[in-house]
């Protein structure tokens, strides 16, 4: 468990102090993937370097376990780190070494002095990440998405508790990005670790993340399980990040149904609801007609959701929500 | 020797080859002991340069500025004047103000805090992501620099012994004048008080040909290690 309490950062610049974050508390919890999202400025490169205290907070505790990470002495907090791993959106490689070297330096940082033991974990790594063709080669011969493998082996390799993947995808195009978020989930499938990464991008959220906090200008103003967030935002911050993440026609607000006729509503499904035939059978009980005007079926991490927008007429309009709502499924009125 | 009447014949001045010679191994017997010294001396200061500056690992501006003092300081008083005021210095240090010993000293203290300076500016083009990816690691600082800063920079730190050898060959040459022996040295008593312009053009050449095949082989060296 990776525990903020009562936390808060600001830094001081010609003897102004400007805050970064404002008094938060936050649980991340063990095995999960925990996305931050937030637009530059917001503080979330700041939140995620507090984990490992590459930024030290003006108040409160960080706690991961049972340790204080605020109260550790240098050689501790060093001791600490080698426990958690992190990669970057630029990767953050040293150029003048091979891809295998680059992958041993945590190792070595570590006191590993037995070379044979150092060649073994670094051979098993790059085959984790599948690289093991390209130990020899320098990182400028690798493109963007095998820079990032080689950062994600090099954060695994004093197996680590904890991984921090600041803006890890944010530097690649969308093919790239869908394949390292895979390598990332397996990661947190297979070794239990625990994975906190932040974004800008709601889409990252929603294919890896099991829980997210949205932050806003140095506030947390949403938090909780990705699909609660992603289905029903609250906050307009977080609206906007869940609009970014459809199709323009399904963003809502900005596209005129004001002349469609009927009561347009959005229905919202998710889990085993989204294979069910639920919508038929209650547009024939209750008579409705209705008109589909937008509309996705996808997954939010491994659960399939949906979501509709419809116009509905008829005099069981209101007859038809209630049966819906009944059947675990989410009506929200756009247009009356 | 074939090319020996040539060479009679095109600087008749010149009656002592085998002195030019030994000149020129004293020449280069400072250049390779002072550049050696400058470096031992130069990276350790440039490192601490790097570290203690404004928001680095290990900022305190107080030794920096003090430091930052005294390599200005050095380094804006011409060589061969440093050369005379530190005599007194270098007589202590080595026992004699004269020749390649007596010449090394100043030599030492008038480039290390050059080289320094090209340390400190090679370590800060290291990317800073680089350097926080280490920290995260959980690395000491003596690690980040032995394992870090020291490998990203090395094709810039190569390109600085260069450019820090070719100055020595011109400070090598002005300490001719005042005692140190070498090239500059024939140059000036011979080429310059003796009006004997054979060996200020031979000396010329020679320092040519030094400068360049320094020159040549630290951009091989950088070449080697730049890649990027």
């Amino acid at each position: 468990m990776i525990r903020f309490v009562d936390v808060h950062k600001s830094y001081t610049v010609n003897g102004k102090v400007i805050p970064a974050l404002e008094i938060f508390s936050l649980d991340i919890a063990d095995g999960d993937v925990f996305g931050i999202i937030g637009h530059s400025g917001a503080g979330k490169s700041t939140l995620i370097r507090l984990i490992n205290l590459l930024e030290r907070p003006s108040g409160g505790r960080i706690m991961i376990g049972d340790t204080d990470m605020t109260q550790l002495s240098d050689a501790e907090l060093r001791a600490a780190r080698q426990r958690i791993g992190m990669i970057f959106q630029h990767f953050n490689l040293l150029s003048s070494q091979t891809v295998a070297e680059n992958v041993a330096l945590p190792l070595r940082i570590a006191g590993e002095k037995d070379q044979a033991a150092i060649r073994a974990r670094v051979d098993e790594l790059l085959h984790r990440v599948g690289l093991s063709d390209h130990a020899d080669k320098y990182p400028s011969q690798l493109s963007g998405g095998q820079k990032q493998r080689v950062g994600i082996a090099r954060a695994l390799a004093n197996r680590p508790s904890i991984l921090l993947c600041d803006e890890a995808t944010s530097a690649l195009d969308p093919q790239t990005t869908a394949s390292v978020l895979d390598l990332l989930a397996q990661i947190n499938r297979e070794l239990k670790l625990t994975i906190v990464l932040i974004t800008h991008e709601m889409d990252v959220v929603r294919r890896v993340c099991d829980r997210v906090a949205v932050l806003d200008a140095g506030r947390i103003v949403e938090r909780g399980a990705v699909a609660d967030v992603f289905l029903h935002p609250t906050h307009a911050t977080t609206s906007r990040f869940v609009n970014e993440a459809l199709p323009e026609e399904e963003a809502g607000e900005h596209v005129p149904y004001q002349n469609v006729p009927g009561r347009i509503m959005r229905l919202s499904f998710r889990g085993e609801a989204t294979w069910s035939p639920t919508l038929g059978r209650v547009m024939r009980e209750t008579g409705v007609d209705f008109n589909i005007l937008a509309g996705r079926i996808d997954r939010i991490k491994d659960m399939p959701y949906g979501q509709l927008t419809l116009a509905m007429q008829g005099t069981g309009v209101d007859a038809a929500m209630n049966a819906l709502r009944e059947a675990g499924i989410d009506v929200e009125v756009l247009i009356r | 020797m074939i090319a020996a009447p040539l060479l009679q014949t095109l600087f008749p001045n010149i009656d002592d080859w085998a002195e030019l010679g030994r000149a020129c191994i004293d020449t280069l017997l400072m250049l390779g002991g002072s550049l050696l010294l400058t470096v031992l001396l130069g990276l350790p200061l440039g490192i601490v340069l790097f570290l203690t500056g404004r928001g680095q690992l290990h900022a305190m501006p107080a030794l920096y500025g003090a430091l930052s003092l005294v390599v200005n300081v050095l380094r804006s008083i011409p060589f061969i004047i440093l050369m005379i005021v530190l005599m007194p210095l270098t007589y202590v240090l080595v026992g004699t103000r004269l020749g390649i010993r007596g010449a090394i000293p100043p030599l030492v203290i008038g480039a290390a805090p050059f080289f320094a300076r090209l340390v400190e500016t090679a370590l800060r083009e290291v990317e800073r992501g680089v350097i926080e990816a280490s920290q995260a690691m959980g690395a000491t600082t003596w690690q980040i620099v032995r394992h870090v800063l020291l490998p990203e920079a090395r094709g810039s730190l190569w390109a600085g012994v260069t450019v820090t050898a070719i100055a020595l060959v011109g400070y090598t040459a002005m300490g001719g004048a005042i005692g140190a022996g070498g090239l500059g040295d024939l140059a000036y008593r011979y080429g310059y008080l003796s009006y004997k312009s054979d060996y200020m053009v031979v000396t010329v050449l020679l320092l040519i040909v030094l400068v360049q095949l320094l020159q040549m082989l630290g951009d091989r060296i950088v070449a080697h290690y730049s890649r990027r």
